[in-house]
């Protein structure tokens, strides 16, 4: 009798295990899926940041030289103060070069939680640059709309301690496999940022946003723009530009 | 007469002890409380004025609204105009800008790689401009403890705590590394010559001050500031002429459409020091209140023993035929002379322990090493002219209140019993 029970018992659960195993993977694919739009072997890109201050608007122009999630080098371009100013973040170590001091200032802790130039964004933001899939454990909330898009909305969870956002909500476009927003979430619960997606735009094989907006949930305004005016995706880049000595250059 | 109860106070010993003692004692704390009350309350005013508040503080009203995040993208601009102006329209004020600031302080070692670093909070006053008297203010000169202030541009004051975390000493160069007014990257090398201890444990944590025209410079704040302080030519903060001062200035920008308007604001109007002061002196009323009922009663209370044991006395002063109200009156007088010698013995000991606290003062700064709010380190009694008579408002009038308590009893001897009183 009580064997019988058993096995009733674990009848009634298989389709529920089962199809909550199903979620799950279909969940794992699809931010697998995303990764694969977002991150490549290499990337160039240049790119204008709008900071959009109390008085004025700034556009800060720069170019980002990145090879997979450990290197990162940036020059700014413009405006005339922040020329030549360069970042390079090996790892999860970050330096800023100041051509106007001839100073190289490595940044770590919670100094990376600062924003970088006024904007929305912080350095460890700057700096988060691995894979979804690699941090997060993943699960389908709901089918959904995000304008005029079929989405899933998946809810986040950090599966790696010290992640600067425990838990995010993104909506996913069902087609291009492309996030449209993202909400980022501290172990608290507090909602810290958000995160918008526009002009998702096909370059070769991969779907990619050309303009994002961070919004520092803690801040007033608008927000940050990013503006993508050139990307291009697993060109080759020299090592040299991944060293220390490519700051002073 | 008051020769007459003067000696008796000295001959009979038992009248006049307990409640000299007492009054002595009750004088004594009522003094040393008030003196270190004044001097506690007068550092916080003082301190703050100097340090943060000025006696009147004009800011925008964004500012004024977000002023703890250190807002300097809404700051003050055209601020030679409004100087100006000001200067004409309140000729009792003297109006110096301030700019604070946040950052992170960046110490090389001989490549030009940090060394040390940590985050600091800047403070950029008038240090070249020497008729803006801030140094003397800050009283910078007596904070020093290591090298020299600031003379030219480029140079650096830290704290004495903060160069000790940083590990730097005067001469060498260090980086700060923060946001301009428009939130640009800046950079900015500085030649640390010397540091200060400024007494306020939330400054001496990390504050360094550099000059007012290189924080322009450096945070693209051109005739622009933080904060514009204004204090009273004769260093005393007056509330009711700063209210009068900021009411007057505010009307004129009520109507104002500017987002980025000017608004005035008083030094008991920040940091939430009128209701800290307004309650520290009510506490300092309902104290003296209390003490004076406290000691009547005891008065009172060695009054009646003291009656009782001159019931006699009494008795033989009615029955020779002196007044009741005489008689009384004398008590009063004989009152007001113990009252007036405990006030003295009372108020010269409390002044002895006023000055002790005042010169050494009571070191509180590990209990507010993680002060949120500017307030001395060391607190202080000041002694103060007041103190020399305060003293005899209990004094006299506890010993005159628990007198006239304990004298109802001669008007309830009935003179027809007297003498058969006196035959016991």
């Amino acid at each position: 009798m009580k064997k019988k029970l058993i096995i009733l018992l674990i009848l009634i659960q298989l389709p529920y295990l089962l199809s909550s195993q199903q979620s799950d993977q279909e969940a794992l694919n699809i931010i697998e899926k995303i990764d694969k739009n977002m991150f490549s072997k290499t990337q160039i890109v240049t790119s204008e940041m709008i900071v959009y201050g109390k008085r004025k608007k700034r556009v800060i122009r720069s170019k980002g030289y990145s090879m997979g999630k450990e290197n990162n080098f940036t020059e700014y371009l413009s405006p005339e103060r922040e020329k030549g100013t360069k970042m390079l973040k090996l790892d999860n170590r970050l330096w800023i070069y100041s051509p106007g001091t001839d100073r190289t200032i490595q940044l770590s802790g919670h100094l990376l939680r600062q924003s970088v130039m006024g904007s929305d964004l912080s350095y460890e933001d700057m700096m988060e640059e691995r894979k979804l899939s690699e941090l997060y454990d993943a699960k389908i909330v709901k089918d959904g709309n995000f304008n005029d898009s079929p989405v899933w909305i998946m809810d986040l969870i950090s599966k790696v301690e010290g992640l600067a956002y425990h838990k995010r909500t993104l909506w996913i476009d069902k087609t291009k496999f492309v996030p449209l927003k993202e909400n980022l979430y501290a172990k608290s619960g507090t909602l810290l940022k958000t995160t918008t997606f526009f002009n998702i735009k096909k370059i070769d094989t991969r779907w990619y946003p050309m303009k994002i907006n961070y919004k520092d949930m803690l801040k007033d305004g608008k927000g940050t723009d990013f503006v993508i005016i050139d990307i291009s995706f697993d060109t080759y880049i020299p090592k040299d530009y991944f060293s220390k000595n490519m700051l002073k250059k | 007469m008051i020769k007459f109860i003067i000696k008796g106070i000295i001959r009979d010993k038992s009248k006049s002890l307990i409640p000299i003692a007492v009054i002595s004692v009750g004088v004594m704390v009522t003094v040393m409380m008030s003196g270190f009350l004044k001097g506690v309350f007068s550092d916080v005013i003082n301190q703050n004025a100097k340090l943060d508040t000025g006696h009147v503080k004009i800011m925008t009203k964004p500012y004024a609204e977000n002023k703890e995040q250190l807002p300097n993208d809404l700051a003050l601009l055209e601020i030679k105009e409004l100087i100006d102006s000001l200067n004409v329209i309140y000729p009792d004020l003297t109006w110096t800008p301030r700019i604070k600031f946040g950052g992170i302080m960046d110490v090389p070692d001989a490549l030009g790689n940090t060394k040390s670093q940590g985050p600091g909070m800047g403070l950029a006053i008038s240090i070249q401009n020497k008729e803006s008297g801030e140094l003397q203010r800050l009283q910078l000169n007596k904070s020093l403890k290591k090298g020299r202030l600031p003379e030219r541009s480029g140079e650096i004051v830290l704290s004495d705590d903060y160069a000790a975390k940083l590990n730097i000493s005067p001469g060498e160069k260090i980086t700060f590394f923060g946001t301009t007014m428009e939130g640009s990257m800046v950079f900015q090398s500085f030649e640390m010559t010397g540091t200060v201890k400024f007494g306020s444990p939330l400054m001496d944590k990390g504050t360094f001050i550099i000059d007012i025209i290189d924080a322009q410079n450096m945070l693209d704040m051109e005739n622009g500031t933080g904060e514009l302080l204004g204090y009273f030519k004769d260093n005393i903060y007056d509330d009711n002429k700063a209210l009068i001062i900021s009411e007057n200035f505010n009307a004129k920008f009520k109507e104002s459409k500017d987002e980025y308007a000017p608004v005035m604001v008083t030094l008991k109007d920040q940091n939430g020091l009128r209701e800290s002061l307004d309650m520290g002196d009510a506490f300092s009323g309902i104290f003296v209140f209390i003490f004076i009922l406290a000691m009547s009663l005891v008065l009172w209370n060695t009054g009646l023993i003291g009656g009782l044991r001159r019931y006699n006395e009494f008795g033989i002063r009615l029955a020779l035929g002196e007044s009741k109200s005489n008689l009384f009156k004398f008590l009063l007088i004989e009152a007001s002379v113990i009252g007036s010698i405990g006030s003295i013995i009372g108020t010269s000991l409390g002044l002895i322990f006023c000055y002790y606290l005042q010169e050494v003062g009571i070191d509180i700064s590990d209990d507010t090493a993680n002060s949120t709010i500017i307030m001395p380190s060391v607190m202080r009694a000041y002694v103060t002219p007041n103190l020399f008579f305060i003293g005899f408002i209990p004094g006299l009038f506890s010993m005159l209140f628990g007198t006239a308590l304990a004298g109802r009893g001669i008007y309830k001897r009935e003179t027809a019993r007297l003498f058969k009183e006196l035959e016991v």
